[in-house]
C-alpha cells in the first residue's frame, strides 16, 4: 500500500499564532482519514496547506508520491475538495457550477456526465436552478459533486456535515462509505465531532493547538481492551489511596479529580465488587473508549492524556 | 520746434481740401465702377477659403459665394461647416457702393503692386449709418477696385484686397483677401479640460497680440452670372 | 489558460452587476443626446463663446454625430473608471468573499494564470463596454444628428477636423481610451487581491481616480514639475490627443496630422508602464497570498 499523502513536520505560522506545530501524518490509499479537532485547532490550516491554499513556514508534503510545491498541477489534477462551506457562485445555476469547475479541473464531460454526477447528489432536478435558491444541504451536496466532478483519486471533505439537518448529515455518510468502499476513493475527512467520524474513518488524527494530539487506526483507538472507566465515589482521594495497593494500581491514570482507569471493559464487574469490598462508596462507573477520551481530554483541560501513537 | 504729428495732421487737411475740387471727377469714377458692377444682378461663385486666424485652425473650405442684387451675398460651405466672417458680406463691391448714398473725396493716388491707383474716401450721409467710412483703391483704367478699407461704428474695421482676371469685365475679383479685426479669445479650462503633458509649443504666444487681424482668402474658381438665385439661399 | 478565460469572461458577464454598466451609460448617453437635440444650440453657443459676434457660424451644422459624440466622449471617460472598477475591483476580492475563491485556487491551474485571466477578462468587459458607447454615443448620434465636420474647442483655440478625417481619430481615441481604462482595472485588480470583500477595492480606485485627477489638475507648481509626470491621471485624457489636428503656419490644418503626437505615444507608453507594473504587482501578491477566506 502507498501513501497518498505523506505530511512531514509541518508548521504554519500567522503573525503571533502558530496554527500548525510540526505536524505529521500518513493516509494510506483507500483510507477514510478522519481528521479530528476543536474550531481553531489547525484542521483547515493543514487542509488548507494540502490544497496549496495556504504555504507551510516549513516542513514538507508529498501527495501520490509527489512533492507538492513542485508537482502542484498534477497533484490537484487528482484531488477533489470541500472547504469548509460550499461556497458556489450563487448566480450561476448548479449545472454551471458544475461546469465551471469540471473544465478548471481539466476536463470536459458531456452534459450527460454532469447530470449523472447532479442526480448522484440528488439535484437533478434542480440542475438550472441557481445557487442562491439552494437550502445549506443542498449547496452542501452540490459543493460534494463539485469536488467528484473530474472523478479524482483523493478527496478531501473539510467539516462535509457543517450545517446540515440529521438526515443530511446520514446522507453525507452514506456517501462517503459509498465512495470510499464501492469506488475505492481515498478520503480525509475533518470534523470537530467524533461520533461522525467514527462511523467512516480507518484512521483518525486527533490535533489540537496546531499539534499531533494522537493517531492511529480506528480499530486500535476504539479497542475494547483499552477502555477508559471513570469512577465516582463519594471521596475519589480515598478511593485512589485504596486502588494504588491492590492489583488496579497498574491500570490507574493520573488525575487530580476524577478516578480513572484504562482497562478491558470485561472486568468492570470484577472492578465494582472490588471497589465495594475496600469499602468504597461507588455512585457511578462509566466506560469510555479511549478515543473519545482523547478527545474529551481537549474540551476539559484538567483531564490529562497521554499520547498514543502508532 | 515744429510738432512733426500737428504737421502732418495739418498736411492731410490741406490734401484733402484740395482733393474735393476734384470731388467731381472721382464721384463719377465711383459711378463708372458702380455702372459696371450693376451689370450683375446675382451670381453663384464656386472656390476656395482660406482662414487665417490664430484661435482657428481650420481646413481650407470649398465654398460657394451666392449674390443677389440688392445687398444679399452669402458665403456657404455645402459640404462641410465653415467659420465665416462677419462682415464678410462686404467682399463684394457693389454691396459698399449702394449701401446709400454718400458723398465722394479724393484721397489721392498710391500703388498696388505695379498699377497706380486711385484713392476715393466714401462718407455715408446717414450719420447713423453702421460703415463710418470706405476707402477705395481703384485702378482707373480697368474700373477695378483693388483694395477697399471698410470702418464701421460696431463691427471694427475690414480690408479687402482683390485680384481680377477673367471675370474683371464684370468688376468679379478672382481673389479675395479679406482682413478683419478680431478679439481676445479663451474659453475656461473647466470646459474643454486640454489633455496636456506639458510638452506642447504654448499657443497662447500665437494669440498675445490682441490686435491681430484674421484673414480670409477666398480663391473664386468661376461665376455663374445673371443666372438667378433663390431667395432661400439667403435665409 | 484559454479556459481560464473563458471561464471568467462567463462569470462576468452572468454577473447582473456587470450589465448595470451598460445600462447606465444608455441612459447617460441617451439623456446627452436628447438634450442636444433639443437644446445643442444653446450648448453650443455656450461653446464658441465670443467667436460668435466675430463669425457667422452655421450651427445645424456644427451639431453633429461626431461633435455629440466627442462632448459625450468628454463627459463620459471621466466616469467610466467608476464602471471599470465596479467589475475588477470585485473580480478577485468577489471571489474571496463569496468563497469560491479557495475552491478555485484548490484547482490546477497556476495562481498566475487564475490573475492574468481575470485581467484579461476585465478586458473583454472594458472593451465591450467600450465598443457599446462608441455604438450608442457615435453610430445612434451620427443616426440622429448627421454627419459633418467636428470642431474641438480648446483652451486658446478651435480646431475643425473635416468629416472624412474624423473616424480614424475616433478608433484611435477609443483605443487609447482602452488603454487608459486597463490601467484603472489594474489598480482595481491590484486592490481586489488585497481585498477580501469587493467593496474596499471599488471605492479605493474611484478614490484614487479623484485625487490624482485633482493632483494633475491642481496649477500648483511642485505638483505640476514633480508629481504630475507620475500620475496615470495625466495621461488618461490623451485619447483627445487624436483630435489635436495638426496645422501650419498659417493655421491650415493639415489632414490626417495629429497636433502633439510625441504626447499621445508617450502617454501610451506611460499607461502601458503602469499596466505591466500593477499587473506584476498584483501576479506577485496573489502568488504569495495565503487564501484564508
Amino acid at each position: 500500500m502507498s501513501s497518498i499523502i505523506r505530511v512531514s513536520h509541518i508548521s504554519k505560522q500567522f503573525k503571533e499564532i502558530k496554527a500548525v506545530d510540526d505536524l505529521s501524518f500518513r493516509v494510506e490509499e483507500g483510507d477514510v482519514y478522519g481528521f479530528l479537532g476543536q474550531n481553531g485547532a489547525g484542521k483547515s490550516t493543514t487542509i488548507r496547506m494540502l490544497l496549496t491554499l495556504v504555504s507551510p513556514t516549513s516542513g514538507d508534503i508529498e501527495i501520490f508520491g509527489k512533492r507538492l510545491s513542485g508537482h502542484r498541477k498534477d497533484i490537484l489534477q487528482q484531488v477533489g475538495a470541500v472547504i469548509e462551506k460550499p461556497d458556489l457562485y450563487r448566480y450561476l445555476s448548479a449545472y454551471d457550477n458544475l461546469a465551471i469547475f469540471a473544465k478548471l479541473s481539466g476536463i470536459r464531460p458531456e452534459r450527460d456526465t454532469l447530470m449523472k454526477q447532479l442526480d448522484m447528489v440528488g439535484l437533478a432536478e434542480r440542475a438550472n436552478s441557481k445557487v442562491k435558491t439552494f437550502s445549506q444541504g443542498m449547496k452542501q451536496r452540490l459543493g460534494i459533486a463539485v469536488a467528484l466532478v473530474h472523478d479524482p483519486r483523493l478527496i478531501i471533505l473539510d467539516e462535509p456535515t457543517n450545517g446540515l439537518d440529521p438526515q443530511g448529515i446520514a446522507d453525507i455518510r452514506s456517501l462517503l462509505i459509498r465512495l470510499s468502499r464501492e469506488m475505492g476513493k481515498t478520503l480525509l475527512v475533518s470534523s470537530h465531532l467524533l461520533s461522525e467520524i467514527e462511523l467512516v474513518a480507518n484512521r483518525i488524527l486527533i490535533i489540537d493547538k496546531g499539534r499531533k494530539v494522537v493517531e492511529g487506526s480506528a480499530t486500535e483507538l476504539l479497542d475494547p481492551s483499552r477502555t477508559i472507566v471513570q469512577v465516582e465515589t463519594t471521596d475519589n482521594t480515598a478511593a485512589r489511596n485504596k486502588l494504588v495497593t491492590t492489583g488496579w494500581a497498574a491500570c490507574l491514570q493520573e488525575s487530580s479529580a476524577t478516578l480513572r482507569l484504562q482497562m478491558n471493559k470485561a472486568d468492570i464487574p470484577v472492578l465494582t465488587s472490588d471497589l465495594v469490598g475496600l469499602g468504597i462508596s461507588v455512585q457511578s462507573i462509566q466506560p469510555r473508549h479511549s478515543l473519545e477520551d482523547y478527545f474529551l481530554s481537549l474540551t476539559t483541560p484538567n483531564i490529562h492524556v497521554d499520547t498514543v501513537t502508532n | 520746434m515744429i510738432d512733426p504729428k500737428k504737421y502732418f495732421c495739418s498736411l492731410s487737411l490741406l490734401l484733402s481740401l484740395a482733393c474735393c475740387v476734384r470731388g467731381q471727377d472721382v464721384t463719377a469714377l465711383v459711378q463708372q465702377v458702380r455702372n459696371k458692377l450693376d451689370q450683375v444682378n446675382d451670381y453663384e461663385a464656386a472656390g476656395k477659403m482660406k482662414t487665417n486666424v490664430s484661435f482657428l485652425k481650420v481646413p481650407v473650405a470649398s465654398v460657394t459665394v451666392y449674390y443677389k442684387k440688392p445687398g444679399k451675398l452669402k458665403i456657404k460651405n455645402e459640404k462641410g461647416f465653415s467659420f465665416i466672417p462677419r462682415g464678410a458680406v462686404n467682399i463684394n463691391m457693389s454691396n459698399i457702393l449702394n449701401s446709400g448714398s454718400f458723398t465722394v473725396l479724393d484721397a489721392g493716388a498710391d500703388k498696388i503692386g505695379n498699377t497706380i491707383v486711385k484713392v476715393v474716401k466714401l462718407l455715408p450721409d446717414n450719420d447713423n449709418a453702421d460703415v463710418v467710412l470706405s476707402t477705395l483703391y481703384i485702378d482707373e483704367a480697368r474700373l477695378l477696385v483693388l483694395k477697399a478699407k471698410t470702418t464701421t461704428r460696431d463691427n471694427g474695421s475690414y480690408e479687402l484686397e482683390m485680384n481680377y482676371g477673367k471675370y474683371a469685365q464684370y468688376g468679379l475679383p478672382d481673389k479675395v483677401i479679406f482682413s478683419f479685426n478680431t478679439r481676445e479669445y479663451k474659453l475656461p479650462k473647466g470646459v474643454t479640460f486640454d489633455f496636456a503633458d506639458g510638452t506642447e509649443k504654448n499657443p497662447a504666444d500665437k494669440v498675445k497680440n490682441k490686435k491681430e487681424k484674421g484673414k480670409a482668402e477666398i480663391d473664386i474658381k468661376s461665376y455663374d452670372i445673371n443666372k438667378g438665385v433663390l431667395d432661400a439661399v439667403f435665409q | 489558460m484559454w479556459t481560464l478565460l473563458q471561464i471568467e469572461l462567463f462569470k462576468i458577464f452572468r454577473k447582473p452587476r456587470t450589465y448595470l454598466a451598460f445600462a447606465i451609460i444608455a441612459a447617460f448617453v441617451f439623456l446627452i443626446q436628447l438634450g442636444l437635440l433639443v437644446n445643442g444650440r444653446d450648448w453650443m453657443k455656450f461653446m464658441m463663446g465670443s467667436l460668435d459676434e466675430m463669425m457667422d457660424i452655421e450651427y445645424s451644422k456644427l451639431i453633429n454625430g461626431y461633435a455629440v459624440c466627442y462632448f459625450v466622449l468628454n463627459l463620459l471617460l471621466v466616469h467610466v473608471p467608476i464602471l471599470v472598477a465596479l467589475v475588477a475591483g470585485d473580480i478577485v476580492s468577489g471571489e474571496a468573499s463569496m468563497g469560491t475563491l479557495r475552491l478555485l485556487a484548490a484547482k490546477p491551474v497556476s495562481r498566475t494564470q487564475i490573475i492574468l485571466a481575470k485581467y484579461f477578462a476585465t478586458g473583454a468587459y472594458v472593451f465591450a463596454l467600450l465598443v457599446w458607447i462608441a455604438v450608442i454615443s457615435l453610430v445612434v448620434s451620427l443616426a440622429a444628428f448627421g454627419a459633418n465636420d467636428l470642431v474641438v474647442a480648446k483652451e486658446k483655440y478651435y480646431l475643425q477636423v473635416e468629416a472624412s478625417d474624423v473616424l480614424w481619430r475616433y478608433f484611435s481615441a477609443f483605443g487609447f481610451a482602452f488603454i487608459a481604462m486597463m490601467v484603472v482595472a489594474a489598480i482595481s485588480l491590484l486592490l481586489s487581491t488585497l481585498s477580501e470583500n469587493s467593496i474596499g477595492p471599488i471605492v479605493a480606485t474611484v478614490g484614487i481616480i479623484i485625487v490624482c485627477t485633482l493632483v494633475s489638475e491642481m496649477e500648483i507648481p511642485i505638483y505640476q514639475k514633480y508629481i504630475k509626470p507620475y500620475l496615470f491621471t495625466t495621461y488618461m485624457l490623451g485619447w483627445k490627443g487624436f483630435f489635436y489636428i495638426g496645422s501650419d503656419a498659417e493655421n491650415q490644418t493639415i489632414k490626417g496630422s495629429v497636433e502633439n503626437l510625441p504626447a499621445i505615444l508617450r502617454s501610451i507608453a506611460a499607461l502601458l508602464a503602469y499596466i505591466i507594473l500593477l499587473v506584476s504587482a498584483s501576479v506577485y501578491i496573489f502568488r504569495k497570498k495565503d487564501i484564508l477566506s
